[in-house]
């Protein structure tokens, strides 16, 4: 399974973020939003990207999309060194990688039909012209789920599971293999959010589409992906294949997120572990393993030094010392 | 007329949204109607004015110089006996040529340079937005005296003039916006989509920033034809005997306490028309603020 070339090939992603804070005397404080990232998408592949607020997936969504400029690290997508492309490069690349946006009020521009949104893509990377392009419109509009008509509104008259629709139909406009899911239900009600992610189950096979799908939603990526890695304070904890890592998580972070997320079955019965305190600030990760604070079972070890990354097998790895031996 | 607006009132949104909007701020602000009424009129008298003047502007005739208000001249004449009536419609026509002219050219540039200032951010904004300040810190009229004073008074150099004084507030004023709209994922879309920086900028960002370009160019446009009666007044406007308000003003001015109707009369156009488009610049006003800010609501 591992064997197969991954379409997306991420390796020790980073990006720092420096702020000034504080009045008068501003002090430069460094946010480690990505603090050495690996992970790989396979072909066909939905992989999730879990993690609490705060804790850089949409950063890793982003800096490989090089909406942000990652300061280190190798992005590999198919044959292509995608951090070393000059300007045309990435436009070609820009093709084959698209995103679609957690808020639909924000991701479509107010000002401008929905037709127009869709075509424009199309337009600027000499897809479709003419004839051909409105067809293409009416398709993509059709694939969707949403009528012809729909062309000639603007975003504002449409609701947010709707808008999403179009997000993901601008998305597809350039026919891309890989699409990074930046929380792409989060904004919708329960109800839409089932819907939203069956049209993008059924685009997954359709049209043979990879996703990297970031997400704080353990329910929904359990569902829809077949691989996972779990985030915390910039740095990957666990990964492995779903439904396996949920069912048996090794990382005591993993375990205690699983615990908090709701089963739904009113007989089952559940111990809730309790995460204590706050995640901390990736300004200033706490020394040794990020999680120790939380952990329950932190030793002194954890409180100085960062555990290695270990491969468990089966395609799972983990950051934790409990798994030294 | 009225039944066509109703009408369109009605119709399902589409492409009309933007006008139904201005028409609703309009009916909220009604003196919006009064100025844009006004103005209308305004701009119609000087689009007209060879059909509505009575006499020749220019020529003199020292037999009838200083006559007040009659039948034969509407307004009365001034010292060189030419009719007040006909200099005030023809100067309509200047004023408005070189305040309407200097204002497009200040949106264009201004908005312009204000738009990549916000845009592309870092050190070229601050490098922009710094120049700006600096323009932005002299007086308009002080400015544009400057600049008429060493090329010399023309019309072309009275547009150039108060454009350079108009184009700092345009920057201004479209760089707020722009930096605040960058930061919304539709334009993250863009850039994932490949689009090009001046795709993005004149494609995305500049219809979702013009309506507060347009606000401040209607106040502006009142602005420009007052600095071009200052100008005009102090003796650095277009040469004589080619009519302005401003340099009926000063002509006036010599004789005020004997023949004052020669200065009113282009004083009063010049308030009608700066009233009108402050009137309208505050229906514009509504048409910007509330709704968009409503937008995310939906």
């Amino acid at each position: 399974m591992t064997q197969a070339a991954p379409l997306l090939q991420v390796e020790g992603l980073r990006k720092f973020f420096t702020v000034k804070r504080g009045f008068p005397n501003p002090r430069t404080v460094t946010v480690r939003a990505l603090d050495g990232v690996d992970f790989g998408v396979r072909e066909g592949e939905a992989f999730g990207l879990v993690g609490e607020s705060g804790c850089g997936k949409s950063t890793a969504g982003r800096a490989l999309l090089r909406l942000i400029e990652p300061d280190e690290g190798r992005v590999r997508f198919r044959d292509t060194d995608v951090l070393a492309l000059d300007r045309q490069a990435l436009r070609a690349l820009r093709r084959k990688i698209q995103i679609v946006f957690q808020d639909p009020y924000a991701s479509l521009n107010p000002k401008r039909l929905v037709g127009k949104a869709l075509a424009e893509p199309m337009r600027v990377h000499g897809l479709a012209e003419g004839r051909a392009l409105a067809e293409r419109v009416r398709a993509l509009l059709d694939e969707v789920g949403l009528p012809p008509e729909a062309a000639e509104r603007y975003p504002h008259e449409f609701s947010g599971g709707q808008r999403q629709r179009i997000g993901i139909a601008r998305a597809l406009s350039v026919e891309p293999e890989l699409v990074v899911a930046d929380e792409p239900v989060s904004a919708l009600d329960v109800s839409i959010q089932a819907q939203v992610l069956l049209l993008l189950r059924g685009l997954q096979d359709k049209r043979g589409l990879s996703y990297l799908f970031v997400s704080h939603d353990l329910g929904v990526v359990r569902w829809f992906c077949q691989g996972v890695a779990v985030m915390y304070l910039g740095r990957i904890v666990e990964r492995g294949p779903l439904p396996q890592m949920f069912d048996e998580p090794l990382h005591p972070y993993t375990q205690t997120l699983r615990a908090a997320s709701p089963v739904p079955d009113p007989r089952a019965r559940v111990t809730m572990v309790r995460i204590e305190g706050e995640v901390p600030s990736a300004s200033a990760p706490p020394p040794g393993c990020h999680f120790h604070p939380r952990c329950p079972h932190a030793t002194e070890r954890c409180r100085v030094e960062y555990p290695a990354w270990k491969e468990m097998g089966q395609g799972r790895g983990v950051a934790c010392h409990l798994y030294d031996r | 007329m009225s039944a066509v607006t109703g009408d369109m009132a009605a119709a399902p949104p589409r492409a009309n949204r933007a006008l139904r909007q201005l028409l609703a701020a309009f009916n909220t602000n009604k003196t919006s109607w009064v100025g844009l009424a006004t103005f209308a009129v305004v701009v119609a008298i000087a689009i007209l004015a060879p059909v509505l003047a009575t006499h020749d502007p220019i020529e003199q005739n020292i037999l009838e110089k200083l006559k007040g208000p009659s039948a034969e001249f509407i307004l009365g004449t001034d010292g060189f006996g030419r009719d007040i009536w006909s200099r005030l419609v023809y100067g309509a026509r200047l004023s408005l040529w070189i305040g309407g002219v200097s204002i497009l050219i200040a949106m264009v540039v201004g908005s312009l340079i204000g738009m990549v200032a916000g845009y592309f951010g870092g050190r070229l904004d601050i490098a922009i937005m710094q120049v700006m300040d600096v323009l932005l810190s002299f007086p308009s009229l002080i400015l544009g005296l400057m600049v008429v004073a060493m090329m010399g008074p023309s019309v072309g150099n009275l547009i150039f003039a108060i454009a350079l004084t108009a184009i700092p507030p345009f920057a201004r004023i479209a760089r707020a916006p722009t930096v605040s709209v960058k930061e919304r994922d539709y334009i993250e879309a863009c850039r994932a989509l490949g689009y090009s920086h001046p795709r993005i900028m004149a494609v995305h960002i500049l219809p979702n920033i013009f309506p507060e370009i347009l606000v401040m160019g209607s106040l502006w446009l009142a602005t420009a034809i007052r600095v071009e009666a200052s100008l005009s007044f102090i003796g650095l406007g277009v040469r004589p005997p080619t009519p302005t308000w401003g340099g009926m003003i000063r002509e006036g001015f010599e004789n005020i306490l004997d023949t004052w109707w020669l200065s009113m009369a282009p004083s009063v156009a010049i308030l009608v028309v700066v009233f009108a488009l402050n009137m309208i610049g505050d229906g514009l006003r509504d048409f910007v603020d509330p709704k968009l800010k409503g937008e995310r609501g939906g």
